[in-house]
């Protein structure tokens, strides 16, 4: 079976991000990036697949030549080949999902697993637009039953189950209160959610490796797709800062407090 | 997961390659998620962490610059390095594990091993499933290793051993130890390497305790008692003091651009310790005296980093002699040392406890000082380097 797993480049959610003042945007300077968490657990998830049905892990990502450090790395994980298409100028994520439409129906994958959404932006909307563009079957925010810790989880079994016939893949969704089971005819969308499994450290001979994996480039025009963005972003702005508490002399004041200032009793 | 700006202020990030930042990144990927939350306790109770092995060997972190065709990574001297800073900056018993099993067990081994030796222990290695320990220094040779008195005696088609070797990181864990030893009563030129295997009659090691420093990492006395090994276990490539050293150049290469990683993580946790730690109304590194430490760390880090990225290079293109590492090995330990003592005064009281990194950094650089050629030997290597004149006789 084939797979086409995607990997955004993201600001590291270790970095400091600080806000520009003028709110256009966030300082860039001195910041660190790394694969898209949720893409790197949709890597791991593909992975799997291929170990246990066979076939291959395709990774795609659209960005400047930067984001080939993303995609080296999903290649170094395992991934068997990556796609890049070029493109550095301002994207939305109707762009990104009609550029990844364009990929799917050149490579023809089973299934796309993307991360449900993004650590930088926050929108969740490609894998939906997505599925759509390709008039896929879609089931959002995968999760798996079993306990990350669990032996099947370290024997590295694939939490998206493949029907015996091929054809469908079943979902596990973590909704409010419960959990969601889906049956999704192939070929279909899939986005990941935390809980799905816990990624491997690449290795270094993979690393080695991916120095000689291919990397296919593509452009948005070659594609044949307007990536002039419909959305723009106005402003940026940071959450207030915390007020730093108080100290209360005693039990009387907190409970005089909490009744007049907090009202919670 | 590259250094912060601050800490990397040349940017050297810039001068390495995107294998080796990934190298380097991998690892610290471990360091931090698996192995720094646990390292406190590891080194309080003594342990080294048998468990963090597995997930060393499938990363491929063992006999890393070593060829693919042995089950090995095949990496550059450079990434090699930036591997080992970075279990470094998790713990120097944690490195002093990789650099015995790569730099003194593996490279003897594929350096000059027989196509058999190589075979037999460089993929098990690799893998993890053979630990190995490297015998040279005795309880009375240290400095100066062509007096050792460990004998070997050839008996057909055995060699009989007798002697004792101290010092030995990883000696009680280890399958295979590389153990040098003199042939037949010769002089140091007779010094042949034997892959002596665990369970060999009349060979035991047992573990050195009181120790203040390397806590999370074994350290062992090796004794041999007429201990019969097959001729097939002596390695054939090399004969004299020149296969030890051999070793300890490659050894030593990896330990000057290790301790970077110590003194890193006492510049790091110090930094951010200063600025959260009030005193006098104010952050304490808000206080000069606190600025100039921390100058000064961050001056030397940038300075070993640069004499080891160049050594690292050096070494790629074959170019690399003792003395450049004697001075990089030299520098760098001494610099990491003094940092790392640096941060624990910054720390204040809370720095002498184990809920900080300082200290056990600075506990294990002491040892890092002396093993490995000694801070002294390197001195008088160099010192001969420069003038011409041999001062080790006094």
């Amino acid at each position: 079976m084939k797979i086409l797993v995607t990997a955004k480049r993201v600001e590291d959610y270790e970095s400091k991000i600080k806000v520009k003042p003028d709110g256009s945007g966030i300082f860039l300077e001195g910041l660190k990036y790394k694969i898209n968490p949720f893409d790197e657990i949709a890597v791991e998830e593909g992975l799997r697949l291929a170990a246990k049905h066979g076939g291959e892990v395709v990774v795609a990502s659209v960005g400047g030549k930067e984001v080939q450090e993303q995609l080296r790395h999903a290649l170094a994980m395992g991934a068997h080949k990556a796609v890049w298409v070029n493109h550095a100028g301002p994207l939305d994520q109707l762009g990104v999902a009609g550029l990844l439409a364009k990929v799917c129906e050149q490579e023809k994958p089973d299934m796309a697993i993307l991360g449900k959404q993004a650590v930088d932006d926050d929108q969740n909307q490609v894998g939906q637009y997505l599925a759509e563009l390709l008039g896929w079957g879609m089931a959002t925010f995968a999760s798996k039953v079993e306990s990350l810790e669990s032996d099947a989880e370290k024997a590295k079994a694939p939490g998206l189950a493949v029907s015996a016939d091929g054809k469908a893949v079943r979902v596990v969704r973590e909704v409010d209160g419960g959990l969601d089971t889906l049956d999704v005819q192939l070929p279909a969308v899939v986005t990941t959610d935390l809980r799905l499994n816990q990624p491997r450290y690449a290795s270094l001979p993979g690393i080695m490796k991916a120095k000689s994996k291919p990397i296919a480039e593509l452009t948005p025009a070659g594609l044949g797709v307007d990536v002039t963005p419909k959305l723009t972003i106005t402003k940026m702005a940071a959450p207030p800062a915390r007020k730093a508490g108080i100290k209360v002399p005693d039990v009387a004041t907190l409970v005089e407090k909490l009744k007049s200032e907090a009202k919670v009793v | 997961m590259s250094r912060s700006p601050v800490t990397d202020l040349y940017r050297i990030d810039d001068m390495l390659t995107a294998e080796e930042r990934a190298a380097r990144d991998l690892v610290a990927g471990f360091i931090d998620r698996d192995y720094l939350p646990k390292v406190g306790r590891w080194f309080r109770d003594g342990k080294f962490p048998m468990e963090v092995v597995p997930t060393l060997a499938e990363m491929g972190v063992f006999g890393a610059p070593l060829p693919t065709e042995y089950g090995c990574a095949g990496m550059n001297n450079v990434a090699y390095g930036l591997i080992l800073q970075e279990l470094e900056r998790g713990d120097s018993g944690l490195r002093s594990f990789a650099s015995v099993q790569t730099s003194l067990c593996m490279y003897p081994i594929w350096q000059f091993g027989s196509e058999k030796q190589k075979r037999r222990w460089l993929p098990e290695m690799a893998k993890g499933r053979a630990i190995g320990c490297f015998g040279l220094t005795e309880p009375d040779f240290g400095s100066d290793p062509g007096g050792m008195r460990t004998r070997a005696r050839k008996d057909g088609e055995h060699y009989v051993l007798n002697g004792s070797k101290t010092w030995i990181t990883n000696g009680s864990i280890a399958d295979v130890a590389i153990v040098w030893a003199k042939v037949d009563d010769g002089d140091s030129k007779s010094i042949r390497g034997f892959l002596l295997e665990k369970g060999m009659p009349g060979f035991t090691a047992q573990d050195i305790h009181g120790k203040f420093s390397l806590r999370a990492s074994f350290t062992s006395e090796l004794s041999f008692q007429d201990v019969r090994v097959p001729a097939a276990n002596l390695l054939p490539g090399v004969q004299g003091l020149r296969g030890p050293l051999s070793c300890l150049n490659s050894a030593r290469a990896g330990i000057a651009f290790a301790v970077t990683g110590a003194a890193i993580a006492c510049f790091e946790g110090a930094r951010e310790y200063a600025l959260s730690r009030q005193m006098f109304g104010k952050p304490i590194a808000g206080f000069q005296l606190t600025q100039e430490k921390l100058a000064d760390m961050l001056q030397e880090i940038v300075k070993a980093q640069l004499v080891s990225l160049r050594l690292g290079r050096l070494k790629d293109e074959g170019k690399v002699t003792p003395e450049q590492v004697s001075l990089a090995k030299r520098n760098n330990v001494k610099a990491a040392l003094e940092i790392a003592r640096s941060a624990r005064s910054i720390f204040g009281a809370n720095g002498i406890t184990d809920e900080y990194p300082a200290i056990r950094h600075m506990l294990n650089l002491e040892s890092v000082f002396t093993y490995e050629g000694t801070h002294e030997v390197h001195t008088l290597i160099l010192g001969k380097a420069i003038t011409g004149l041999d001062a080790f006789g006094g």
